[in-house]
């Protein structure tokens, strides 16, 4: 090999060895300063700071024995720094800094490292990255730098966007939260209850940006969805009575687990019932149904994400699709339908009837959502329609549907899929 | 990616009070943060048994065995984002062992599961 390919390479595997390293470490030190210093942004500035020092002094010493201890000695006397530096050196934040100094004088050891329970600390980080005072695509960029330390050019090469645009969310939206007095806040009871959807909603939108990354793309998009579901095991540890917590992650685990089989060899999608289902990962199935059950025994079967999580605990329990309990699902998008009505969710309705009683009553379903203005443009109306159509020997009718659909299909593969399908339907009209 | 780690080691002995709560720490720690998914310590090898073909014929053997140099003890399932973090991981496991068991001497190994993507 080139001499100078090879200096690269080792630079690069050294970084991210020590990112690595970073990530393990990264909640146990964040959630420490934040105690310390009761400002969650500024704890995390600070500990941006240690790693830029590992960054620094690592690629020539080596990786410490204990990074752990050298990365929290590092962070807490940047702490110690800044509150020297700053001007309210009072009050509380003296007696922190005498403590910390205290500390200081005594080295850390791995033991103490493992025996810290951060739990609490750990669920007011994930609610102060998740505030609802921050817009959406800011509360998620917080929430993978602070709560899985990704770094803000991974952030960005997971969104497809350019690093300076997330810097510059996560740099405003620490900025709004220190300066609404939000830096350090848990919320209790009633209000509990209620952020935490802006907390699920948030580890949600990073799955499905993951879900929904093509094969071929950048591998740190289909990461989210990895990403997702650790949060979502960080929440079900730290928040162990909440069923929407469960629900959520049996609903990720369930979805992740066919992954291997979402895709063919090119690349192209394969609809759930046309899958092989031996490639569905059984032991991520387990984890999920076990969720699914954790967050019924807690009282949840009527939650937004548990009601979801059944819908695919449905499909992942047949063990062929002729054998999928469509009555079920069709019970379940019914109970979803009366939590929280969307025509979308009408129409995930009327396929599911439409296999359960026969296509003609999942037509009444999608003929009454004709009309419906938040669908006039959502290809998998006309593409629905289609379908039942086809199936009740309405090829004409099918094939404008069809036609209709491919006009409105965002992306070309389904566009040229959902085309196949009205020359399907014109070829049957000839026979 | 999903991650086995396997720990072998010529030590027949059970690991001593400290490592072992360590280790139970440690293995809290990472059930809590999302990435570990299963551990577990195994019998003796003497306490088994070995189901085995070979010149064509199918045999089962009851412990104990003639020992091998290194026995499995334990494993891991992880799921982590690349092989450097399943490194940074079982550098850690390890370095407890070094300092709560001196004079111990093994290995743990770490595996790639089949069929999971990524770096």
């Amino acid at each position: 090999m080139h001499p100078s390919v090879s200096a690269v390479m080792t630079a690069a595997d050294a970084h991210r060895a020590i990112l690595a390293v970073w990530r393990i470490e990264q909640p146990r030190l964040i959630t420490s300063l934040a105690r310390m210093l009761r400002d969650v942004p500024l704890a995390e500035d600070l500990t941006q700071e240690a790693l830029l020092a590992a960054l620094e002094h690592w690629p020539a010493t080596g990786v410490p024995e204990k990074p752990g201890a050298w990365l929290m000695a590092t962070a807490k006397r940047r702490a110690l720094d800044h509150l020297r530096r700053g001007r309210m050196l009072e009050g509380k934040h003296r007696i922190v800094a005498l403590d910390m100094e205290a500390e200081q004088q005594t080295m850390p050891d791995l033991d103490a490292a493992l025996d810290d329970d951060i739990g609490d600390e750990m669920l007011r980080l994930i609610f102060t990255a998740c505030h609802p005072s921050l817009s959406r695509e800011a509360r998620t960029a917080l929430a993978l730098r602070m709560i899985c330390g990704l770094t803000t050019e991974e952030i960005a090469r997971a969104f497809l966007l350019p690093d300076a645009t997330i810097a510059q969310r996560i740099v405003r939206a620490k900025r709004t939260l220190s300066e609404s007095g939000l830096a350090y806040e848990t919320p209790r009871g009633d209000e509990l209850s209620q952020r935490l959807s802006s907390v699920l909603g948030v580890v949600y939108l990073i799955f499905n940006e993951g879900y929904t990354a093509a094969r071929g793309e950048d591998w740190l998009r289909p990461q989210l969805c990895n990403e997702a579901l650790r949060i979502g095991r960080v929440l079900a540890s730290i928040a162990p009575r909440e069923p929407e917590v469960h629900g959520l992650l049996a609903l990720m685990e369930l979805n992740a687990s066919r992954t291997a089989a979402r895709t063919d060899a090119a690349g192209e999608p394969i609809l759930m019932l046309d899958q092989d289902r031996a490639l569905w990962d059984q032991l991520q199935i387990r984890r999920g149904m076990r969720m699914l059950a954790r967050a019924h025994a807690l009282g949840g079967a009527r939650g937004f994400y548990v009601l979801q999580a059944g819908i695919v605990a449905c499909h992942a329990e047949a063990a062929t699709a002729a054998e999928t309990d469509w009555r079920r699902i069709a019970g379940f998008y019914a109970d979803l339908a009366a939590i929280a009505p969307s025509p979308i969710v009408e129409l995930n309705r009327a396929v599911a009837v439409g296999m359960a009683e026969g296509a003609q009553a999942g037509l009444s379903i999608v003929d009454g959502l004709m009309r419906e203005p938040a669908l006039k443009s959502y290809h998998l109306l006309p593409s629905v329609r289609g379908d039942l159509l086809h199936k009740l020997g309405r090829y004409q009718e099918a094939r404008a549907a069809f036609e209709a659909a491919a006009a409105l299909a965002g992306n070309r593969r389904e566009h040229d899929l959902l085309l196949r399908r009205a020359c399907a339907a014109a070829g049957a009209l000839k026979r | 990616m999903r991650f086995m780690f396997i720990v072998k080691s010529a030590h027949s002995g059970p690991p001593t009070p400290e490592l072992l709560e360590a280790m139970h720490k440690l293995a809290n720690r990472e059930i809590k943060a999302g990435r570990m998914l299963d551990n577990g310590g195994l019998m003796p090898l003497a306490t088994g048994a070995q189901v085995r073909i070979a010149n064509g014929q199918l045999t089962v053997t009851d412990g104990p065995f003639v020992e091998a140099k290194e026995v499995i003890g334990g494993y891991a399932i992880f799921e982590l984002r690349d092989k450097q973090e399943a490194l940074a991981s079982a550098r850690e496991f390890m370095q407890l062992h070094k300092d709560l068991m001196p004079g111990w001497e093994g290995t743990c190994e770490v595996r790639a599961f089949a069929g999971f993507t990524g770096a």
